[in-house]
């Protein structure tokens, strides 16, 4: 407690040593520096503040992750040629009736991934804000979650179905001769495999999805970009906070590159 | 007599190329339990089709298959069912490469004849001993040889008790040095009692082994018989022509 204030008191003490450099617009290059920081970091706790948001970015990002991984390796599964060509000829009633509702779902796939893919993010996110949240209250959040995430469900599709066509057709056959039917030998065969080859693509996609929640400002969710825009309209500094804000991304990024980049020396050396 | 036959195929056809090329063009035979069958015959004759209709890893498009006394070709027949009672080996091992010796052979029966982990790595290490390795239980398929893989397909399908073993030139990715450590074991397997369908260019195993070889050429069989009719004494032109290009 003690040692809080003291240290707030010594910030204070150089903000007060700068005042009549500041008044006399005279300020050196390290006290314009300090000036910035203070103002826009240290006075009145707003570094708090970016803490709130980036926890925010990360809870977002973390959930549209989720979803992401969830909905994308469905898709995924549901591009793929067999399931395209399923046939079920003489099987009986019920079995044809999926077929066709699988090659329905298939196609729709298609069509949600170009959708997805061929329209900015920010008007996904601005369309399912107004147009299907619009009359209902609902968490920024969870809409942050729901548009990011299905969207990177997208790009994730097309990562995961890269590398389920990269495991050899041969694994397929072993599986499915020793009886294990298509279902388990997705799961326990041709997934894990495909997730090694595919990890460091979907790494890249994992960064993009951070990066881009800051589109989320657009609709008023407080995460690490609005909380920067939000302390500059009070501090009127003229970027300072974008950099902070920015400084923030950056470590998280590099810390999740640093994470995926050891799993894949671990995945490596077990080389399987 | 009739229980004594466990496939019997009539009339199988494969087309692939929408009818275009004709692999298998009207095959008929019968397997008894218990025979070694060896399956001889050209580059591109159709002798790996065939071998994959049997456990539908190919759809046929003509003919019928019965499999101890169901037809599987008939689209309502359990085809997963089916394939656990068929093992099968590669000519490439497909060994599962993320998992270690032990769960590639346990990871089936498991999940299939809803073996405890106990009962199924008990099996999966008596069936490791028996072709000496045991100690590599633990280990992942790349950290082994050629030839200790193919022992591994083996007794990975083994571990799902089927009725028949198939071989797809089994030993035709290997270094020469190693095809005796698994034609050994494939001996032992016939020794006990397996109904075995092989095919393979080890003209040696076929006349040591085989209780019957097929020779097929152009998807049909042209000729079969014992080892000693077959490679003693062939009929055909197209026989003799073969045998004496590989012999
Ligand atoms: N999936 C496929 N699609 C198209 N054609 C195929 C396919 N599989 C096999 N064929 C063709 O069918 C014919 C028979 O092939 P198959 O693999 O059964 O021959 P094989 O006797 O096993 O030859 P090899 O000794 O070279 O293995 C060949 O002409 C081959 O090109
Ligand atoms: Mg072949």
């Amino acid at each position: 407690m003690n040692a809080a204030v003291e240290s707030i008191s010594f910030f204070e003490q150089l903000w007060l040593n700068i005042q009549p450099a500041v008044q006399a617009n005279t300020l050196t290059f390290w006290e314009y520096l300090y000036k910035e920081i203070y103002l826009n970091v240290i006075q009145g706790n707003r570094w708090l503040q970016y803490l709130k948001g980036l926890g925010i970015t990360l809870e977002v990002s973390f959930f549209a992750i989720l979803v992401g991984l969830a909905l994308g390796t469905i898709l995924a599964i549901l591009r793929l040629p067999q399931v395209q060509n399923i046939n079920c000829k003489g099987k009986g009633f019920w079995a044809n009736l999926g077929a066709v509702c699988v090659k329905a779902l298939s196609k729709f796939a298609g069509l949600y991934i170009n959708i997805m893919r061929g329209t900015p993010l920010l008007l996904q996110v601005l369309i399912i804000n107004f147009g299907i949240f619009g009359s209902i209250r609902m968490d920024k959040v969870i809409i942050g979650v729901i548009a990011c995430g299905l969207n990177s469900a997208a790009y994730v599709a097309e990562i995961v179905r890269g590398g389920i066509m990269s495991v050899e057709k041969g694994q397929t056959e072993a599986g499915r001769s020793l009886g294990l039917s298509s279902l388990r030998t997705m799961i326990y065969i041709i997934l894990p495999q495909a997730a090694k080859s595919a990890l460091p693509s979907m790494c890249n996609e994992f960064i993009s999805l951070i990066k881009e929640t800051s589109i989320l400002s657009y609709i008023a969710l407080t995460e690490l970009t609005k909380a920067g825009d939000y302390i500059r309209s009070r501090t009127f500094s003229a970027f300072t906070p974008y950099i902070v804000s920015g400084l923030l991304y950056l470590i998280v990024v590099l810390t999740l590159t640093w994470l995926i980049g050891k799993l894949e020396r671990r995945l490596r050396n077990s080389d399987h | 007599m009739t229980t004594d036959i466990i496939i019997s195929v009539r009339g199988l056809e494969k087309h692939f190329d929408e009818g275009k090329l004709k692999a298998l063009q009207g095959i008929d035979c019968d397997i008894k339990r218990g025979e070694v069958v060896v399956v001889i015959g050209p580059s591109g004759s159709g002798k790996s089709t065939f071998l994959r209709c049997l456990n539908l890893l190919e759809q046929p498009s003509a003919g019928t298959i019965t499999v101890d006394g169901a037809d599987i070709t008939d689209p309502r027949t359990n085809i997963n069912k089916h394939r656990e009672k068929m093992g099968m080996v590669f000519q490439h091992f497909n060994l599962f490469p993320h998992m270690t010796i032990l769960k590639n052979m346990t990871l089936a029966p498991m999940k299939l004849l809803k073996k405890s982990k106990a009962d199924a790595e008990a099996k999966a290490m008596a069936l490791l001993q028996r072709v000496g390795l045991a100690d590599r239980a633990n280990a992942y398929p790349s950290q082994l040889s050629g030839g200790q893989k193919q022992r591994i397909a083996i007794v990975r399908a083994l571990c799902m008790e089927p009725q028949v073993m198939l071989f797809d030139e089994p030993t035709s990715a290997l270094d020469p040095e190693m095809v005796g450590e698994v034609l050994d074991v494939m001996k032992q397997l016939a020794e006990d009692g397996m109904t075995m369908v092989v095919v393979t260019h080890e003209m040696g195993f076929a006349r040591e082994v085989a209780d019957r070889v097929l020779f097929v050429d152009e998807g049909r069989i042209i000729e079969e018989g014992t080892p000693a009719q077959i490679f003693e004494n062939p009929q055909q032109p197209r026989t003799q022509d073969f045998l004496r290009k590989v012999l």
